[in-house]
């Protein structure tokens, strides 16, 4: 948060917080990738390893909202310092859903792989929305760590383009599924692992908005994007 | 969008809000030093106004200028205009004693006089009004019941008014200032010597003061201001950096100086 507070200890709080959180967001980006790895080349140890990763994504989430309240229980912030922790309290929240998501992937992973016939997926498609979502969640902790508005509003707009990616997506599943019905059973697993993918976008979305509450003091939730400009220009 | 840009900047945004101060381009010396630099602001009628900001910022100043305090001094003077229901507090004909009246002071630390509850409660009533007994009875009784003190001291209004904790001669004070029915209520520090307990009780009175009163506060504790306050206004060298809604100083000052001085950072 650039310059300093005159008590330095707080600095250190907020710092400490900080880099929880990124480390925390490191963590959910490097499940995704390891999920998408178990999905593509049906590994079940890779799948193994994402849930038991997913336990501790969990326990940061209950670690930094318990800094959280301490903070806010001695220091009793105010403005940008109020605002950043109120915000990041809800990042942490969006990481942590964004990890069930991506543990939803794994688990699926692994019920495809125990069920004892273990399709082959045509996940290609798939893989490229992962690293669309990867790509997004990436910026979004960039533009979390240096409190940029501009990359946030990108964040925004990238995410519109995953909404839309899916839609297409499952236009084209749906006409799988009519043109052939034995394609109806590895379509509905596609559509559940596409669902995933497109909800990781909608949590970095929403981890973006909070940077504009950050910085610019505006609720940018539920906002139409012309308005979001606006605020952030 | 959000409530927050939407906030009034300032008392006067307000259209039904009328307002018991008018501030307009005031400077104050004090001798050749100035201590307040062309202030601009508006007192809003029946709202808690905070004053805060660093040491030797001019809260406290103008808070002094509000009700003349400034005059028992010789080399302290004020140019501008402060409109108080229009009349211009600052008219050298003003009639200092009246004017003390309707706007009143209550210091940082407690200053009862030294005689019974009763008596500091009436001293003030008597210079301006002619009351018989059982009404004064009722109006010290009045007082110290807005000052939310009448229950503790009810069966000793003869005991000596120093004699009561910091706190309860803190509210003792408040009561004082409440019984000649002023408009204006001016405290200037008032919980800085008291414990946390009669801070809150006196923070409390503030709050019940308000629907009858205007309340001017000045204060070093920014809680206390985010607190109790409607309006904040943000000083700083003699300047009046920033003002506006409690919520939105506190939320999203639109000043860094403010900013960095709420949140605790370097100016």
């Amino acid at each position: 948060m650039g310059d300093k507070h005159l008590s330095s200890q707080f600095d250190a709080e907020l710092s400490s917080i900080s880099t929880h959180v990124l480390e925390m967001g490191g963590l959910v980006e490097s499940q995704l990738h390891q999920s998408t790895y178990a999905l593509v080349n049906m590994s079940l140890e890779t799948a193994q390893q994402v849930l038991q990763t997913e336990i501790r994504i969990n326990q940061m989430e209950v670690d930094i909202d318990h800094a959280i309240i301490s903070t806010i229980g001695r220091r009793q912030p105010t403005a940008r310092d109020l605002r950043f922790l109120m915000a990041i309290s809800r990042i942490t929240q969006n990481l942590e859903r964004a990890g069930d998501e991506v543990a939803r992937i794994a688990r699926m992973v692994k019920s495809i792989i125990e069920s004892g016939s273990p399709r082959s997926l045509p996940v290609s498609e798939l893989r490229l929305a992962s690293d669309l979502a990867g790509e997004l969640l990436r910026k979004t902790l960039d533009s979390f760590a240096r409190l940029d508005t501009a990359m946030a509003l990108t964040i925004m707009k990238d995410d519109n383009a995953i909404d839309v990616e899916y839609d297409g997506f499952l236009r084209k599943l749906i006409t799988y599924m009519m043109e052939d019905p034995r394609t109806i059973s590895p379509s509905l697993d596609l559509l559940f692992l596409a669902k995933s993918l497109e909800r990781v976008g909608d949590h970095a979305k929403n981890i973006a908005e909070q940077i504009i509450f950050v910085v610019k003091g505006a609720d940018v939730r539920h906002t139409p994007m012309a308005q979001v400009e606006s605020v952030v220009k | 969008m959000n409530a927050i840009a939407t906030a009034p900047a300032a008392p006067a945004a307000a259209a039904s809000q009328k307002n018991a101060l008018e501030v307009r381009n005031l400077n104050f010396f004090y001798g050749k030093f100035q201590g307040l630099k062309n202030v601009t602001m508006d007192v809003a009628e029946r709202k808690v106004t905070a004053f805060i900001g660093p040491s030797g910022c001019g809260k406290s100043t103008l808070l002094r200028t509000l009700n003349r305090m400034y005059s028992l001094y010789p080399g302290q003077r004020a140019e501008g205009e402060i409109n108080f229901y229009g009349q211009n507090i600052l008219d050298p004909k003003q009639d200092l004693n009246l004017l003390r009246a309707r706007i009143g002071m209550v210091f940082q630390k407690p200053t009862p006089f030294p005689m019974t509850i009763y008596d500091n409660i009436s001293f003030g009533v008597k210079l301006y009004e002619d009351l018989g007994k059982s009404d004064m009875d009722d109006r010290v009784e009045w007082a110290l019941t807005k000052a939310a003190l009448w229950n503790e001291v009810k069966d000793k209004l003869g005991q000596n008014g120093m004699s009561l904790s910091g706190g309860q001669q803190q509210r003792l004070c408040i009561a004082r200032s409440v019984a000649v029915k002023p408009s204006i209520l001016l405290l200037d520090e008032p919980t800085s010597a008291l414990d946390p307990i009669s801070t809150g009780k006196v923070e409390e009175l503030v709050h019940e003061l308000k629907s009858d009163y205007t309340i001017a506060i000045v204060t070093h504790n920014m809680q206390q201001a985010a607190r109790c306050s409607d309006y904040t206004a943000y000083m700083y060298l003699g300047e009046l950096i920033e003002f506006g809604a409690t919520e939105q100083i506190f939320f999203k000052p639109t000043k860094t100086e403010t900013e960095d001085y709420i949140t605790g950072r370097f100016g």
